[in-house]
């Protein structure tokens, strides 16, 4: 029968909106305002999953994110695993499925949206219970900005399932109220179903909205900044510790009551309740005139409370004061529990005194305040004996805690609190706040609560079924071991045992395990103290926390002037940094090997073109512009004269090859400075970081112009000839126009600078255009060079004409721990300078040693293999037992057209002294030699560079 | 996320800014006089204290700006006098 356990009145269910749902492949029926869980329960059903290491039956515990067993795979209408169907909204066609402790996430593209949201406020409320509501109308009626993020459905907090009164009227009629009262203030936003799950330096905190699977995104992340916080979040119910308290139908009693009063839900038919303080009587009264009959209440204390046990009397409940459950019986349900007295009577060892039999068996052990947020923040703890749980000491800047979350557990001190924490807040804040009045809430004498940790066990002496952590399957036995192990830190047995590890983080579990821990090692709780406290509050999924940041938005993409004729011309592309490179221009047909070669024959015979636009360039001008070169590059910059070039290599001041490029003086002021393409930013950055803090005095400014210029390598033996066609007012004559000189001019009509510089040792252009027409001139050098076979080139044929020459590319061949000197380019150190970046590191011992790793070039014996790059280097042909010598590794490895073999550049341990030699390198399961060389395979003397 | 003062824009969030180290290291005024040990802790000898540690930041990702602040480490409290500094105060 179909919601055979719901009541007929009370509730926040809408009775007139059914919903329909699947669980482990059978159908039922809930209402609107359900929770997957309370709809099992309404249809009977208490087991909903088994545990994660013995495989034992597991129901619902709690009625919020506190609970440690009923997980569930939800299937549709998305699949997702690990939720609590404590806090999963019932919604039609609905399906999930137990789980036995873990899940299975979705192998299939999951299609909906997720998003993120940044705000700031003057008091952010965290939680909208009386004591959450109190601080946010108190801080909203000054004025100031309040965000209220509150986990569940609907603002109400315990309200919504103590059935509690305000003014003598339905407390959840002061919710509605108040929620209406914050809704109206302009400066208010209130956050439903937005669960803070990190609270982060300075305020910073960040909260998981669950939109639904109709909004337009499903989920976004708040990263909110707020002035000050005020965090009301509640109390999570203990268990408690004893033989079998996992069996489904053990319940939180706390829980229990918020199923019966919000779900309208008989969460049985005969209940015992077992408790150490009064908050379970509220339940037990509660239930008992909803028609449960309660059986027993089984109060650890010696003396219990005159309030409660009249009320007990009128009820005809039995209470056994100074007795507790020590053992269940029953298969998948409670069928029973077991009574044993407490009384101290010398050395009896104590037994079962009584066995009452239920269907429902409630606990309470005690309330932890939710101090987790307060904890992230660097709030400190303390231990209060009078509520047996660790409180937030208010002691942490702009946080304030409240309620329930501050140990204050009666509705009259949450609002109280509340109000007053909100005062406080927006005070702090700046604004003239007032708490208020507040309504009157009914009071019940509290009496003390008594704390037990570890319970006489008759049946079960070794603990083995008394469990501390449910999620993860840990008991009283497990932790016993770790104990016994030494360990005596409840950072240590959490790690030894995976306590408080699992989807909860131990909101169940995480005092209790101190308390348990406490006991065997015969120390203070207090002394011992919780684990930390680390986001996430509740679990977040990672596409929640990519929101759009994902597929083409993961990443800025930045492309050049002359990009779509690239994707027109097939080109694939390179990452370097965020830039797109063309790669190399496949024809049909080809394999990339094929073009390469192919690239690299027309650039060395007649004419190719490459869009070098990538490489960074930096504006440098002032009065002191060619002293602060002189600092950063290590050769000299201020003796080169206007319409000059000149290749520079910077160096960290540890001496290590930081960047290289070059330097062109453009006046007398002023330079214009080229970087390598991926390292661009760091060049600006480690220069304004010299300029700014060691050498103030210099009067020089800096100006990344990386993407005003587009510019165009034109190389080969005919790229004269290309230039002169197009070009006019530029001399090309390489006795007008030399190596290292640029000519301003036109190019195609546009206003142009050409330098001659070359990277691959041939007769070489690069024009610089502004970036606007970069495509228009790149395409009118094209059309220009047809007669001459241009050929269109990209990263992978520069790299290897490049190396064909030997010249390093600075972050390939060198990691940060290669100088100068290592790479062969002692000419570009200056000798004449007192002092540059990196000059006094040359001399330190390490740096002068003789047998550092240097740049060499290497000729794989095998002329048809190219080396891996990246393959270490050893000198012997067979490889010795472990650890074998390292010599160094390749660099840069590829296959060359001129020379028609494989080549490569390699780092070597003073690889110059040993020019000639064969060493090897592990290739797939051979050892292949090869022989050392000098870095430059091609053209040595030069010969070619002026065409 | 840190709320990192910076003396030209105001209070930023830390992802807009870059880390610089231990302030106060100055580059040694004759690096060839300097011994190879002095040398060695100006480029690699830096301290980490538990509490008030005077370090440099740069506001990369706004006014490119380096500046010094005094933040305790255990706490990530930047000293409030911080926010009010002289701009100019860019010791290395
Ligand atoms: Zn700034």
């Amino acid at each position: 029968m179909s919601n055979e356990f719901r009541l007929a009145d009370r509730g926040r269910i809408d009775r007139d909106r059914p919903i329909r749902f699947r669980f482990d492949g059978g159908d039922y029926e809930g209402y609107q305002g359900d929770t997957l869980a309370s709809a099992l329960l309404a249809n009977g059903i208490h087991q909903v999953a088994t545990s994660i290491k013995h495989g034992r039956p597991r129901g619902i515990m709690a009625a919020g994110a506190e609970e440690p067993n009923a997980l569930v795979q939800i299937e549709r209408p998305f699949p997702e695993p690990m939720l609590t169907a404590t806090t999963v909204e019932l919604r039609e066609g609905l399906q999930a499925s137990g789980l036995p402790g873990r899940g299975q996430l979705s192998t299939g593209d999951d299609p909906a949206r997720y998003d993120t949201m940044h705000a700031h406020c003057d008091v952010l409320v965290v939680g909208a219970g009386p004591a959450g509501l109190a601080a946010a109308l108190s801080a909203a009626r000054s004025g100031a900005r309040v965000i209220v993020a509150e986990a569940d459905t609907e603002f109400g907090g315990s309200l919504l399932g103590s059935g509690e009164t305000l003014d003598r009227a339905p407390g959840t009629e002061w919710v509605r109220r108040a929620t209406a009262e914050l809704a109206a203030c302009p400066e208010v936003r209130l956050l439903p179903r937005t669960t803070v799950f990190g609270h982060y330096d300075d305020n910073y905190l960040v909260a998981l909205e669950h939109r639904g699977e109709q909004a337009h995104s499903r989920q976004r992340v708040w990263r909110m900044r707020a002035r000050e916080v005020v965090l009301a979040t509640g109390s999570h119910e203990r268990p408690l510790v004893f033989a079998g308290n996992d069996r489904p139908g053990t319940m939180l009693a706390g829980s229990a009551r918020t199923y019966l009063n919000r779900y309208a839900v008989r969460p049985g038919n005969r209940a015992v309740v077992f408790t150490t303080n009064d908050s379970a009587y509220a339940a037990a009264i509660d239930l008992a005139d909803a028609g449960v009959e309660i059986a027993a209440i089984v109060d650890a204390r010696e003396v219990v409370s005159t309030h409660w046990a009249s009320l007990c009397i009128e009820r005809g409940i039995t209470i056994h004061a100074d007795t507790a459950v020590v053992s269940t019986s029953g298969t998948d349900r409670v069928s029973s529990a077991h009574l044993c007295s407490l009384r101290s009577d010398g050395s009896r060892t104590p037994s079962v005194r009584q066995v009452v039999g239920c269907d429902l068996l409630l606990v309470s052990g005690g309330w932890n305040p939710a101090v987790h947020l307060h904890s992230q923040a660097r709030g400190s703890l303390r231990f209060s004996e009078d509520i047996g749980a660790f409180v937030p000491e208010q002691d942490v800047r702009s946080v304030r805690s409240a309620g329930a979350a501050a140990g204050l557990f009666a509705t009259s001190e949450s609002l109280r609190s509340g109000a007053e924490a909100g005062r406080d807040a927006a005070r702090a804040a700046g604004f003239d706040a007032e708490p208020g009045r507040l309504p009157r809430a009914e009071k019940a004498p509290v009496l003390a609560s008594r704390s037990v940790w570890l319970l006489p066990s008759p049946a079960d002496s070794d603990g083995s079924t008394r469990f501390v952590d449910l999620a993860r399957d840990v008991t009283v036995a497990d932790i016993r071991k770790a104990t016994r192990a030494g360990m005596d830190s409840v950072e240590h047995v959490k790690r030894y045992t995976t306590l408080g590890t699992a989807h909860d983080q131990g909101k169940t579990s995480g005092t209790l395990s101190t308390g348990v821990i406490a006991e065997m090692l015969g120390r203070d709780v207090a002394e011992l103290g919780t684990t930390t406290f680390r986001a996430p509050y509740t679990p977040v999924t990672f596409a929640a926390l990519a929101g759009r940041d994902r597929g083409d938005l993961y990443d800025p993409v930045r492309v050049t002037a002359m990009h779509d004729w690239h994707v027109e011309h097939g080109a694939p592309f390179e990452n370097v940094g965020q830039w797109k490179r063309p790669w190399y221009y496949p024809r049909p047909g080809e394999d990339m090997e094929t073009a390469v070669l192919r690239e690299c024959r027309a650039a060395r015979e007649s004419v190719g073109i490459q869009d070098v636009s990538t490489l960074g360039k930096i504006d440098v001008q002032g009065p002191d512009a060619a002293e602060f070169l002189d600092l950063v590059y290590t050769n000299m910059m201020s003796t080169l004269k206007v319409g000059r070039i000149r290749y520079g290599v910077m160096c960290t001041a540890d001496g290590m090859v930081f960047d290289d490029g070059t330097v062109t003086r453009t006046d007398e002021q002023r330079y214009l400075i080229s970087t390598t393409s991926g390292n661009a930013a760091g060049v600006l950055a480690h220069l304004e970081d010299w300029l700014q803090t060691e050498w103030p005095h210099l009067r020089v400014y800096l100006t990344s112009v990386t993407e005003q210029w587009a510019t165009i390598a034109l190389v080969g033996p005919d790229s004269r000839q290309v230039l002169s066609r197009v070009a006019s007012g530029i001399e090309v004559g390489n006795d007008s126009f030399p190596f290292m000189s640029f000519r301003d001019g036109l190019v195609a009509g546009r206003r142009a600078r050409v330098c001659r510089i070359s990277f691959s040792g041939e007769l070489a252009f690069e024009i610089n255009v502004p970036w606007w027409y970069g495509r228009e001139v790149w395409e009118a050098l094209h059309e220009a060079g047809q007669p001459f076979g241009i050929t269109p080139y990209g990263t992978e044929t520069m790299h290897v004409l490049r190396a064909e020459k030997g010249f390093p590319i600075v972050g390939q061949d060198t990691d940060g721990t290669i100088t100068p000197d290592d790479l062969g380019m002692s000419w570009a150190v200056s000798k004449k300078k007192t002092d540059f970046l990196g000059k006094r590191s040359f001399s330190r011992a390490d740096t002068a040693r003789t047998d550092r790793k240097q740049l060499v070039g290497l000729l794989p014996a095998d002329e048809n293999l190219v080396l891996p790059e990246g393959s270490q280097l050893v000198d012997t042909a067979e490889l010795p037992e472990p650890p074998v010598p390292m010599l160094g590794h390749v660099t840069s490895s590829y296959r060359s057209a001129a020379l028609d073999r494989g080549f490569a550049l390699a780092v070597v341990k003073a690889g110059r002294d040993r020019i000639g030699e064969t060493i090897y390198s592990p290739v797939g399961d051979r050892l292949a030699a090869v022989t050392i060389t000098e870095p430059v395979f091609y053209d040595k003397e030069g010969a070619r560079r002026d065409g | 996320m840190m709320l990192i003062p910076c003396p030209w824009c105001g209070p930023r969030n830390e992802i807009e800014f870059h880390y610089g180290g231990q302030a106060d290291v100055h580059y040694p005024s004759d690096p060839r006089s300097t011994s190879d040990e002095d040398w060695a802790h100006f480029l690699f000898f830096r301290d980490n204290p538990k509490g008030v540690f005077t370090e440099r930041w740069s506001h990369a990702a706004g006014c490119r700006r380096w500046f010094t602040v005094h933040r305790d480490t255990v706490t990530n409290e930047i000293h409030p006098d911080d926010s009010a500094s002289a701009a100019r105060t860019v010791t290395r």
